[in-house]
């Protein structure tokens, strides 16, 4: 097994996690917060309630960040398919490789084609095109998720390809069978809502942390504070539930086309019917056990096949080298799920304040929202985990190994780079972290409505000199 | 089938030398915009000068996006033997735009913490790397990499030669001038005034630029000079030296009589003429010396698949692409509230 002990493949392989796991965050945010700003943006056309600008304007600035830094991160995405992959790419570049260009061609020129009217134009167009082209970036990310997310299903169930036996390439023999692969409606949608309610949570803690400032200095929280605080938790109640239905549909596709992965993801080692949750465990790769586990019994069952007699796979169904690495997708799964939970909770809790008419006043739930403002993110990463690390040791599952995938780079040049990403992530993504923290602790006012819609100028200012800019007026100080 | 597998790709050859240029272009103003912060340290004017492309750089760094996925999709032979051959000049120049990219906003809301600074040598530097290793890159393609087997077999500094650092150096030179030029068309008064002098320096750089690199391209290869001096070739390549010359001739004129559009319109008439020139010499190679376009193609089913589509969007996307800048038109000024 070359795979465990190549020190360049560990690195190719680390190396992509790392800068896809940093990518993955920004996209995740833009879809859900252009989604936020497109329904902001048509409240205010609709109702005339100035509170809606107001919230566009504040959270505008934080997109242009969020952009920006995913447009970045994804720009090495795009190459570094060739630089880590260059095997995968020339075998599976016919398929995935089409699919990218698809995703630029609809999706990344949208975005990045409106994102300067929608930052910077709503004097110039006027207020409708200014919606329209809100919509066209919001309905831009939509567009990019799906393509992406097909590319990556297909490599997790790949179908409607033929093996050229001259060169080992997949050669794409029904596009819509590609395209539209068993897993790719289950990973689309749950995904879709994981970028939903992650904002929502980040929203959510915003308000919660505005309030309890207001609250501190014994004062009441602005409009703007309540109305984005009411709507993020409306998300999380209606989200959340729905998101773990969703991830229990693609649970069960995932048990139909990839059965060691949900074995891997349990720490089941044998295929048993009235199968047991483990709660805990430490799953041990070489003794074939999973230690210290603490067993819900039939759960496991009732989980994974909604029947409580319901066959369920053990890694030992399958050979030693088409594992994947239990002991990772084991904890990140049951983060996730945890996170999930929370979420969920926290959204009903929301309902029950909502009918007692204390959302705005409990400063307990408004605690615990702020400490929820990461769960969305995390969730999320830690399911990417799961799906992309239980799809070890293959690129196309079932076909393609990890370690007949990687470029003939040399070690010191990836040792190189390797450092070199860790150390500018850091440092860029660090700050744009500060400067976005910075952003979200400035209240957002009313009365930035004053400013007459058609004087963008103000927006561009604000969005400019977010320090020197005085909200109540928005005149530049 | 035999005639689709041969025009398909050519036709794609087309398209991406098409995309290539219109990033090199468009991003090729926005990265000159970036290194002329070494020549400007007003810091007025150089939010003047960020301003005339903040709303429009997104868009044009999403054609380098494109030409990665079109090379990933359409070639992937050459996408999987030119990225790990220039592997460490790739790596530089992704960390570099990351810079480039996130100062835009970054310099601005750093403003007044004391760190703006470190930003606005971030957007200088990224810019300057990223000029040198896109043009490093270009130089290392045409004088070739090691292949055996279909796959890149060299060793990492490989690109690294006097050749390619000539041809980094012109690219820096020539993004400069674009960047002047267009600062001239987009802007007034004393930045202006400074960009005719710089864009008059940087013609001169860039002109022995093209000279030095169009004398020793041939020299590289056999059958790269051949291409440029056997009959009946020469008969249909002699215009673009001549062409270069008379740009040359147009540039000083527009510069000279204070022409705002002239001297960019020259700037990017050089920079076709140029990526034409090398494209001439390599064709029908991907990747030089050995692979050819229908060495590196993915198969006819994935080519003529993503032609449809790129034949409907790319109208599309260019449409509103023009709708963009036209909405920003005009000169941008220290008074017109983008700052």
């Amino acid at each position: 097994m070359q795979y465990a002990h190549d020190p360049a493949l560990l690195l190719a392989r680390f190396q992509f996690a790392f800068t896809v796991g940093v990518h993955i965050i920004f996209p995740a945010f833009s879809i859900g917060l252009a989604a936020y700003l497109a329904v902001l943006e048509g409240l205010w056309l609709r109702t005339g309630r100035p509170v809606f600008l107001d919230l566009y304007r504040y959270w505008i600035k934080v997109f242009s960040i969020v952009f920006g830094m995913g447009v970045v991160s994804g720009l090495v995405m795009s190459y570094e398919f060739g630089t880590n992959w260059s095997i995968f790419s020339k075998k599976a570049g016919p398929i995935t490789g089409v699919l990218l260009s698809y995703e630029v061609m609809t999706a990344f020129f949208l975005e990045a084609g409106f994102l300067g009217v929608m930052l910077f134009g709503m004097n110039k167009v006027g207020r409708k095109l200014h919606f329209a082209a809100t919509c066209c970036v919001s309905v831009g990310t939509l567009i990019s998720m799906t393509w992406i997310l097909s590319s990556n299903s297909w490599m997790q169930t790949p179908r409607g390809y033929t093996i050229d036996p001259a060169t080992g390439r997949f050669m794409p023999a029904d596009w819509l069978a590609i395209i539209f692969n068993p897993s790719f409606p289950f990973r689309l949608v749950h995904m879709g809502l994981a970028a939903f309610l992650s904002v929502a949570f980040i929203v959510g803690a915003t308000g919660a942390w505005h309030m309890l400032k207001a609250r501190k200095a014994g004062k009441i929280s602005s409009e703007p504070v309540r109305v984005m605080f009411s709507m993020a938790m409306w998300m999380a109640a209606i989200v959340a539930p729905l998101q773990i239905l969703a991830g229990d549909a693609h649970g069960l596709n995932t048990l139909k086309y990839q059965p060691v992965k949900i074995a891997a993801m349990e720490g089941d080692w044998v295929s048993e019917d009235h199968a047991p949750e483990l709660l805990f465990g430490i799953p041990n790769m070489k003794t074939e056990h999973t230690d210290y586990a603490i067993r819900l019994p039939l759960a496991g069952s009732l989980i994974l096949t909604h029947s409580l007699n319901g066959k369920v796979p053990g890694m030992k169904d399958f050979p030693r080298d088409q594992r994947p690495p239990s002991p990772v997708i084991f904890f990140s799964f049951r983060i996730m799920v945890a996170l999930g939970m929370l979420m969920m909770l926290v959204g009903l809790w929301s309902l029950w304040l909502r009918r007692n008419s204390t959302l705005f006043t409990n400063p307990v739930f408004h605690r615990v929202a702020l400490c929820m403002a990461p769960a969305g993110f995390l969730a999320l990463l830690c399911g990417w985990v799961t799906t992309e690390v239980g799809r070890q040791p293959w690129t196309v599952y079932g076909l393609l190994r990890t370690s007949d995938s990687v470029s003939p780079v040399a070690l010191s040049s990836m040792a190189f780079s390797m450092t070199a990403f860790v150390v500018v992530y850091v440092l860029v993504f660090g700050s744009g972290l500060g400067i976005l923290v910075r952003m979200l602790r400035r209240a957002p006012q009313e009365g930035e409505h004053d400013t007459p819609p058609g004087h963008a100028t103000e927006i561009l200012a604000a969005r400019m000199h977010p320090g020197v800019i005085d909200p109540s007026t928005g005149k530049g100080a | 089938m035999m005639d689709f597998a041969y025009w398909l790709p050519i036709v794609w050859a087309v398209i991406l030398v098409a995309a290539i240029s219109i990033y090199v272009v468009l991003d090729g103003f926005d990265l000159g915009i970036g290194m002329l912060f070494a020549l400007e340290r007003h810091p007025d004017r150089r939010d003047v000068m960020v301003n005339t492309i903040a709303p429009v750089w997104d868009g044009n760094e999403t054609w380098m996006v494109l030409g990665g996925a079109v090379l990933y999709g359409v070639f992937p032979g050459a996408y999987a033997t030119l990225l790990p051959a220039f592997y460490l000049p790739i790596v530089l120049m992704l960390l570099a735009l990351i810079f480039r990219g996130v100062a835009f906003e970054f310099r601005v809301m750093t403003r007044g913490t004391g760190r703006e600074g470190m930003w606005n040598a971030g957007f200088m530097a990224g810019s300057a790397i990223a000029a040198f290793c896109q043009g490093a890159i270009l130089g290392g393609v045409v004088q070739g990499i090691k292949v055996v087997d279909g796959a890149f077999a060299g060793g990492p500094l490989d690109w690294l030669t006097p050749f390619s650092i000539l041809c980094g150096l012109s690219v820096m030179c020539g993004y400069a001038l674009l960047g002047a030029t267009w600062l001239i068309w987009r802007t007034t008064g004393v930045l202006e005034e400074s960009c005719r002098r710089w864009a008059a320096r940087l013609a001169v750089g860039l002109f022995i630029g093209i000279v030095a690199v169009s004398l020793w391209t041939p020299l590289l290869h056999a059958p790269y000079l051949r291409r440029w001096t056997d009959w009946p070739n020469i008969a249909f390549v002699a215009p673009v030296p001549v062409l270069v010359v008379v740009l040359g001739a147009l540039f000083v004129m527009g510069l000279r009589r204070g022409h705002s559009r002239g001297p960019f319109l020259c700037a990017l008439g050089w920079f076709f003429l140029c990526l034409s020139g090398l494209g001439i010499t390599v064709w029908p190679y991907a990747v030089p010396p050995g692979l050819t376009l229908w060495d590196v193609s993915s198969p006819p089913s994935s080519q003529f698949f993503q032609l449809i589509g790129t034949a409907i969007l790319l109208p599309i996307i260019l449409t509103y692409t023009i709708y963009s800048y036209h909405v920003f038109r005009g000169k941008v000024t220290e008074t017109d509230g983008y700052h």
